[in-house]
């Protein structure tokens, strides 16, 4: 027997892996000590398991400890990165380029900046979802001081070509920034190998816990600076005051070093698990796969169901927890922003599922999800007079609706 | 958002889900909404020679709120006059089905597609066709 509903939102958040928790409890009791209190063994012992946890999350993506700085997640690391970049280096130049499928931490942290004088280039992709290399080139500008770019995108998954973003960054002299929350843990990273200057990881999309998260900041060639965009006792190197959460960056370091462990054999396993289920989702009539399906991250899938809407599609999924990119709300009929990006309608962007598998998705949940979304497609379609008239071999283009 | 269990009613058991021959002078259709915008309703009623409707089909693209609010129309014009039916307000809707305030559109979705249904009727049969208002949502 399944537990329903079955989990498959794992872009969104994922469960803290069992063997996190074990490391994290004692630093709530017995281990409590302030990691910033240097006269007494309590603060040792907490600084102890900062510092070990640090050696943990910079070994996942190739950096050296004395880079990482630990937030209090992704959100801030984007603040951080961009605000940040852009207060040390406006002097030398006033350009940030972006993409409009990033996070809305890193478009709304641009948008901030702009109206600080910042001048932000947000360039479209591609209908795969990936940027294309010459139009991000074209929009450097001896006044690009950085290039922030997702590693890969929350809703379809897509994973940029970072190596070659990074070298177009670096042969302008700009910085590279990627938010690589999705990636890290997932599929190999290496801020060496990958030419980044900065990147931001979060505990929670990797098993381990909420409310911590870590900026990692390059030290040499060339050596980063971000303004603090947090005063208070210097911690963290001066970029993030705040005492620190040692629960939770202990927590992060387990996920991090059981990510190092099991990430290989796990993005293998999620691969096959997340083709079958797209192969026999796209069984049916008229489903689209969105995003490149050759550079993916492995456990996400994002499929329109044309002529179902989304959110009346996830009440029919109830047995599972999925999420949409359909937003059927009077505050927001806007469907996702991602997806439009990549030029698709409106309606097939209110046609979409996102599926993310993750570390505890069974087989059996698998072909579970299989049936009951097939289901639910054919449910609605029944319902649907946009199908009926599709079967009909009505061209809905030709219909004047009233937009409303 | 948690669904009323009116809603997961109509919307699990759908009421007079269906087609009828729209050719006929009888029978009125309305199809309102658009696929952009994440709903479309199409709504159609069977009227006798006495003007009473004595039957009522929908098929709906759209959320729960929005199946569930074209599913209780068709319960409800069953049985009225052309003139009756025109009384159904989106706020009775709203009400029975205890729908949340981001959902309201979906029962004015729903009056709209009754009132453009009953006009496609009139304009068929020759009856003076009454303004439609003007909806915003």
């Amino acid at each position: 027997m399944i537990k329903t509903p079955i989990y498959l939102d794992n872009n969104a958040t994922t469960q803290m892996d069992p063997r996190v928790l074990e490391a994290m409890l004692p630093y709530f009791t017995e281990k409590f000590g302030n990691a910033a209190s240097r006269n007494h063994p309590y603060g040792w012992v907490a600084e102890e398991g900062v510092d070990y946890a640090r050696e943990q999350v910079a070994k996942l993506i190739g950096a050296n400890e004395k880079e990482i700085i630990f937030t209090s997640g992704a959100t801030e690391s984007d603040n951080l990165a961009i605000k940040g970049v852009y207060e040390m280096y406006k002097d030398k130049g006033n350009h940030i380029i972006t993409l409009t499928t990033e996070h809305k931490a890193v478009l709304d942290a641009c948008k901030h900046i702009e109206k600080l004088g910042a001048n932000v280039t947000y360039l479209d992709v591609e209908s795969d979802g990936l940027v294309d290399l010459k139009k991000l080139e074209a929009a450097m500008t001896p006044e690009t001081i950085l290039v922030a770019i997702m590693y890969a995108n929350n809703e379809i998954g897509v994973i940029q070509p970072v190596k070659q973003i990074s070298a177009i960054a670096h042969k302008f002299g700009a910085l590279f920034f990627t938010d690589a929350v999705q990636a890290v843990g997932k599929i190999p990273v290496n801020v060496i190998e990958d030419g980044i200057d900065l990147l931001a990881l979060s505990g929670h999309k990797m098993y381990g816990p909420k409310g911590v998260g870590a900026l990692y900041v390059r030290r040499k060639n060339p050596r980063v600076k971000v303004t603090s965009q947090m005063d208070g006792g210097g911690h963290e190197r001066g970029m993030r005051s705040g005492t620190l959460n040692v629960p939770g960056i202990v927590g992060l370091g387990k996920a991090c070093e059981l990510c190092i462990d099991e990430m290989e054999t796990e993005a293998k396993r999620l691969s096959v698990l997340r083709d079958k289920l797209e192969n026999s989702l796209n069984e049916l009539e008229e489903s689209y796969v969105n995003g490149n399906i050759n550079h993916r991250l492995p456990h996400t899938a994002n499929i329109s169901f044309k002529y179902v809407e989304g959110e009346g599609l996830m009440m029919a999924m109830k047995d599972m927890a999925v999420s949409s990119g359909s937003a059927c709300t009077s505050a927001s009929l806007e469907p996702s922003y991602v997806l439009k990006s990549l030029g698709l309608s409106d309606d097939l962007a209110h046609s979409s599922i996102r599926f993310g598998l993750g570390r505890f998705t069974t087989e059996e949940e698998v072909d579970f999800a299989i049936e009951n979304t097939k289901k639910a497609v054919l449910h609605l379609r029944e319902l649907s007079p946009l199908w009926e008239m599709f079967k009909e071999g009505i061209d809905l283009d030709s219909i004047a609706w009233a937009a409303h | 958002m948690a669904y009323s269990d009116k809603v997961i009613d109509h919307y699990s058991n759908p009421r007079n889900v269906g087609t009828l021959d729209k050719s006929k002078k009888s029978v009125g259709t309305g199809l309102v909404g658009a696929p952009e915008c994440g709903d479309v309703m199409r709504l159609q009623i069977e009227v006798d020679e006495n003007h009473v409707i004595t039957d009522a089909k929908f098929k709906t693209f759209g959320c729960g709120s929005a199946i569930a609010s074209s599913s209780l129309a068709t319960e409800w014009l069953k049985g009225k006059s052309i003139d009756n039916a025109l009384e159904i307000d989106n706020m009775d809707i709203v009400e029975e089905l205890a729908l949340p305030p981001v959902k309201i559109h979906c029962s004015v979705l729903a009056e709209d597609a009754i009132k453009s249904a009953i006009n496609d009727y009139r304009a068929k049969n020759g009856l003076p066709l009454f303004e439609l208002e003007k909806s915003h949502h």
